[in-house]
């Protein structure tokens, strides 16, 4: 009994906290999404990228955890906003098929700037010693760093629904999201409205990044490697709906958790077939597509 | 006098003739290249396989490998169950791809957009990670080895310079060619082309949409698996590469470089992504993305329609400029 209490609460506590860094990377996805209505096949690339800003301050400058991921965000959405304005002006209101070209265009020379200048390696994951101390539970230990993460989630979704639901940046952005035209006649400036969601998204995405780089390690090809769970989070979870994402994000990490756990040999296919599954019996409901079969 | 390209496409145009003559050129002119051509032509099939669905019927298939891979993998069984006749081996091969598109495709064309991106996407990853586990039939990470074949028609061996191999696989690329080219200016091309412009009207006066889009998947899935049969056939190896995520990507690269619904643009692609490929083989594989990366920003930036598209640009000016 104590087994089966200790192996659910073991899955329960990875599951989320994966969960939680795969919200934190998909949700500016989703936002960016339901907004623009931008396929982004590279925005793995803003999630590794602020993890690499991160783990570098750390290591070679000894600047504080927190400082050192508030740091990389601040850079990646400032970033973000001229690889918008260069990049993605270009893609709004073109075919699907332009966006995942250029998209993955933009991921390939993301992955290969990253192997220049960190090299081709996983980046070790060096927590700091507060978060790496282990606490006891029982009959297992349990890194601070995974409870870290767990709370660090829930404070960010509270965050993220106060920003959404309460204040006039989040009515704007629900507005265009719904009604994009209407949203126009009203007087809302949707270009900048693009930018800004665009900085915020990136940024969330450096946040899952840098919070979450020991969860999700760090390498050149990490843009490529989460690319299909971060497209499963997006295309589940629906046009710009905070709330869905949060639970399908959980989810699938619990599932993907656990199905490693159980059946390590077949467990990495299991949110795969899930994913299957739903667009075989939802998909027609997903995302809205202008020319829906 | 500019005809409308669709009355247009059955006529034999002076460039296509040039092309498929240069194609048997390289096999006297590149006698010691051989293999790497009958890569590329290789590729060149694969590429035509997905234009044939992307670039005609607007399908986005981010999956094709997977039908590529059931073709390389099937030639390789076939071969070393003991059945060494090279055409019918790589029919059989491609009925086997054609019969998986079958499975999944009354899914897949169901769907369209973001969704279907990402099922092919994750129907590729399922099926590569399936063939790592799959030891048994796939040989693994070692690949099937082993593969045997008679001669050619009973007549031409499969020589070590591979003369034979060049020639077999530019003969599947140029028939299947022919009946892409034939597929795509029937009544049925013309109408998968109206699906991509616009499915809703296509409904509306009365087109079976799925059914349709199923048919060229089908197509499209046999074309695929017959490049990867032959692959398997002239490289005598098959590994697991033949059904990964970026093979895909590779071929989505190269059609789109060359110019989407344009046929050609698959035949032209290949080669020189592929020769470009050869020049920068000794290049960390990272560096080569920031190539394959550009290649597909500038593309779709500045030259929509690939390189023939580019082309056909230029050449209109030059008639509007005389």
């Amino acid at each position: 009994m104590t087994d089966v209490l200790s192996a659910l609460s073991f899955i329960g506590i990875y599951g989320v906290s994966y969960g939680v860094v795969l919200f934190t990377i998909s949700i500016g996805l989703v936002v960016m999404m339901g907004l623009m209505r931008v396929v982004n096949m590279a925005h793995g690339v803003f999630a590794v990228v602020g993890g690499y800003i991160t783990v570098s301050l750390m290591n070679s400058h000894g600047v504080p955890f927190a400082l050192a991921a508030l740091i990389a965000v601040l850079a990646v959405a400032a970033g973000s906003v001229v690889v918008e304005r260069i990049f993605f002006v270009k893609l709004y209101g073109a075919p699907e098929l332009d966006h995942v070209l250029m998209t993955i265009g933009l991921m390939f020379i993301g992955m290969a700037g990253l192997n220049l200048v960190f090299g081709p390696d996983i980046v070790p994951a060096h927590l700091p010693e507060a978060l790496a101390a282990n606490v006891h539970l029982g009959e297992r230990t349990l890194q601070v760093y995974r409870i870290f993460i767990v709370v660090f989630g829930a404070v960010l979704m509270i965050a993220l629904w106060y920003v959404f639901e309460r204040t006039s940046f989040g009515a704007r952005l629900r507005a265009a999201v719904d009604n994009r035209g209407m949203a126009e006649a009203v007087g809302i400036n949707v270009r900048r409205l693009f930018s800004m969601a665009f900085a915020l998204g990136s940024g969330l995405a450096a946040v899952g990044g840098a919070v979450g780089f020991a969860v999700l390690p760090l390498e050149p090809a990490y843009a490529f490697k989460y690319l299909v769970l971060i497209l499963i989070v997006v295309s589940m979870s629906g046009i710009g709906n905070l709330r869905a994402s949060a639970w399908v994000s959980i989810a699938l990490g619990v599932i993907d958790t656990a199905g490693r756990y159980f059946h390590p040999e077949i467990g990495g296919f299991i949110i795969y077939a899930v994913l299957i599954a739903w667009m075989v019996f939802r998909g027609h409901t997903l995302l809205h597509s202008p020319s829906s079969r | 006098m500019n005809h409308s390209p669709l009355l247009n496409r059955h006529r034999i145009h002076w460039a296509e003739i040039a092309y498929w003559l240069m194609a048997l050129a390289v096999f006297f002119l590149f006698p010691r290249n051989l293999s790497l051509a009958t890569a590329i032509v290789i590729m060149a099939l694969f590429a035509l396989s997905l234009d044939l669905v992307m670039g005609y019927a607007g399908v986005v298939s981010m999956g094709h490998a997977v039908f590529f891979g059931i073709g390389a993998y099937g030639a390789g069984l076939i071969s070393l169950a003991g059945h060494h006749e090279p055409i019918t081996g790589a029919i059989l091969a491609g009925l086997a791809a054609a019969s998986f598109a079958l499975m999944v495709g009354p899914v897949l064309m169901g769907l369209s957009g973001l969704p279907q991106i990402m099922v092919t996407l994750a129907l590729n990853v399922i099926l590569y990670e399936a063939g790592n586990k799959a030891i048994a039939i796939t040989g693994g990470d070692d690949g099937l080895r082993g593969i045997k074949l008679d001669p050619l028609l009973g007549l031409f061996k499969w020589t070590v310079f591979g003369q034979t191999s060049y020639l077999y696989a530019l003969g599947w690329l140029f028939v299947l060619f022919l009946v892409v080219r034939c597929l795509v200016s029937s009544p049925f091309g013309v109408s998968l082309q109206g699906l991509r412009e616009n499915t809703e009207r296509m409904r509306f006066i009365g087109t079976p949409v799925r059914r349709q889009l199923v048919v060229v998947y089908v197509v499209s899935g046999f074309i695929a698996g017959i490049a990867g049969a032959v692959s398997a056939q002239t490289v005598k190896f098959v590994g697991l590469e033949a059904l990964s995520v970026e093979k895909s990507i590779d071929a989505l690269v190269m059609l789109v470089l060359g110019g989407v619904g344009r046929l050609y643009g698959a035949l032209i692609g290949a080669p020189v992504y592929m020769l470009v490929h050869q020049v920068a083989s000794e290049w960390n594989p990272f560096h080569w993305m920031f190539v394959i990366g550009g290649l597909l920003i500038v593309v779709v930036m500045f030259a929509r329609g690939g390189m023939l598209g580019v082309a056909a640009m230029l050449a209109a000016r030059l008639r509007g400029g005389r």
